[in-house]
């Protein structure tokens, strides 16, 4: 049975206004994310979809209101901090380390979490070994599951495309979020490997328990997976709701989707 | 039985590197015994440098002002105090010579805990500051420090700081390279190494991870500042003066090169640089004039072949060699 307290436990966005100079880029938002729902956020280019995501995570502070997780104030926290209190986000180009192994990627996310002090790792004592050993099987547990044990030891920079997508969402969800932020993880994906994303996106969020916040421009996937949808046009809410009622929202399909698109696509 | 075996091989070890340190003094010309001293107090600034500039992607280049804190800050402390405090308890029953030893060890800790301090100094400005804009901030501060110690009237001013106790010696440098190797090779290939990697790769990720990139970023700059000061007293120690224009910006380059040239991230790679780089300018002496023509243009010629350094991000490791060495075999030879 939720309660108002329960229902307040997911990510809460409050009047969130930002400028850029004179530019208005998010114009009184108001969000509220239940925990466990797969929410997307669509919008023309520009409209500011990924800067709510930099106000979120804390790459920007929001000029005015405030962004909570559950009960916690996250604008004005460094990104550091954000993902500390349970938030993770890909990008929407990617931002893998490059030079590093796959398996290194996802070992440097687990760190935070499990890191020994610095003194152990110097002397190479028993415990920083059973940190190492912790992390790297925690490490190789992901790669299972995203099906990247095999290219565990190459450059991620050397990865195919689809791969280094997946690789990204592993490495965020190494650092054992509540909530998921994903910008346009379908960008330059065939039909079926986003096919398969989508696949992947319901699983994850069974999986891990997750609160997903989606940005995406292919319909197809946003319709297909999010259970309620925000629209931002020019920095501001114009809509919310269902994906059957944003599909038939005329104001929608005025500032985005230009036509009606036919059930069942 | 694990910490046993452990205290074995470091004890074998530090056995081996006492033995050299006495032994080869003895049986080499002083000359090339120099060469070596300035080799092992070259890997130790180059290896430190390499955890700032090579794995955590902080451009420094004022690391021969973290030396000069260290050989200074080492050098006044033997000098007013560490001398007379041998005299002191000299014929107590202990040899002068481990009463020196124990001086110079507390001396080096000094300096290298004062450099270490400049290093968290300069390294705060790093948090904002990248790329060049932070380079010029490290040149600066190299530049202020040696323009101070140029001044301070106790070191020696402008007339040099003479008459420091000659402690330093082969052994001792040896055994703090091992340290310094030790200390980094551990570091960075730990969990907290790949943290440091991760802020030279790409900050902004880092820190959506959750990396305190703030707090690696100053780490790097602490521990790489603390060896060169070391590195500084060993220097003071070795020559028995000391004069500014041993730390000049001239210095911190020579440093920088030997990291690049052997390869930013790999730390066999900066020990390989600091020897080839040390040994080179003296052994290209018999051509007189061109030498230091003839040693940019290899410098040059190497940058242009291997851009990326001698051994780029990797290491040179016992198993590496071994399957250097082993002949290949065909696949299709054992049908």
């Amino acid at each position: 049975m939720p309660t108002g307290s329960e229902a307040s436990s997911g990510l809460v966005l409050e009047h969130v206004t930002h400028y850029f100079g004179g530019l208005k880029a998010v114009d009184d938002l108001c969000l509220e994310i239940q925990p466990g729902e797969l929410f997307g956020l669509i919008g023309p280019n520009g409209a500011g979809k990924t800067t709510v995501f930099n106000l979120i995570t804390g790459v920007y502070t929001p000029t005015a209101g405030t962004i909570r997780l559950g009960a916690r104030t996250l604008n004005g926290e460094a990104s550091g901090r954000v993902c500390r209190a349970g938030v993770a986000r890909t990008f929407q180009t990617s931002r893998l380390f490059r030079s590093m192994t796959v398996f290194d990627n996802v070992r440097t996310a687990l760190h935070p979490g499990a890191h020994p002090p610095l003194l152990d790792s110097v002397l190479r004592t028993a415990a920083s070994g059973r940190a190492e050993a912790r992390i790297s099987a925690q490490a190789t547990a992901l790669l299972g599951e995203f099906d990247l044990q095999a290219v565990a030891g190459r450059p991620a920079g050397e990865l195919p495309y689809g791969e280094q997508r997946r690789l990204e969402i592993a490495r965020a969800l190494a650092t054992a979020p509540r909530v998921l932020l994903l910008d346009e993880p379908a960008a330059g994906l065939n039909h079926s490997e986003s096919a398969a994303l989508m696949e992947l996106i319901q699983w994850i969020r069974e999986r891990y328990r997750l609160t997903i916040l989606l940005i995406e421009h292919d319909m197809r996937v946003v319709m297909g997976v999010c259970e309620r949808i925000a629209v931002l046009d020019y920095g501001r809410l114009i809509s919310t709701g269902a994906p059957a009622e944003i599909r038939r929202d005329p104001k929608v399909i005025e500032a985005y989707l230009g036509e009606e698109i036919p059930p069942g696509s | 039985m694990e910490v046993g075996k452990k205290l074995l091989l470091l004890l074998a070890a530090g056995t081996v590197l006492w033995m050299l340190g006495v032994s080869l003094p003895r049986g080499v010309n002083p000359y090339v015994l120099q060469i070596a001293i300035l080799c092992g107090i070259n890997i130790i600034l180059a290896v430190g440098l390499n955890l700032i500039n090579g794995f955590a992607g902080q451009f420094s280049i004022g690391h021969a002002g973290f030396m000069a804190v260290g050989a200074y800050v080492s050098a006044a402390f033997t000098f007013y105090m560490g001398r007379s405090w041998v005299a002191a308890h000299s014929g107590s029953g202990v040899p002068d010579a481990w009463l020196a030893a124990g001086c110079l060890f507390v001396g080096l800790l000094l300096g290298g805990i004062a450099a270490a301090l400049a290093g968290l100094v300069v390294g705060l400005p790093s948090l904002r500051l990248r790329g060049d804009y932070l380079a010029i901030v490290t040149l600066g501060f190299g530049e202020i420090i040696r323009v101070i110690l140029l001044n301070v009237e106790a070191v020696g001013a402008a007339r040099g700081f003479a008459d420091i106790p000659a402690w330093s010696n082969l052994t001792w440098i040896l055994f703090w390279v091992a340290i310094t190797i030790a200390v980094c090779w551990n570091l960075v290939h730990s969990t907290h190494g790949r943290a440091f990697i991760s802020v030279r790769e790409d900050e902004v990720a880092a820190e959506a991870l959750g990396i305190d990139t703030t707090r690696y970023k100053v780490i790097a700059f602490v521990i790489g500042a603390f060896f060169a000061g070391v590195a500084g007293g060993l220097f003071a120690h070795y020559l028995a003066y000391l004069h500014t224009n041993s730390f000049t910006f001239v210095k911190s380059i020579e440093i920088v090169i030997m990291v690049v040239l052997g390869g930013m991230g790999s730390i066999t790679g900066s020990v390989v640089a600091a020897i080839v780089l040390t040994i080179l300018p003296e052994a290209l002496r018999p051509v007189k004039d061109y030498r230091m023509v003839i040693y940019s243009l290899l410098l040059i010629g190497l940058m242009l072949v291997r851009p990326q350094g001698l051994f780029g991000t990797r290491e040179l490791t016992l198993s590496g060699l071994r399957r250097l060495w082993r002949p290949r075999r065909a696949p299709g030879a054992l049908g």
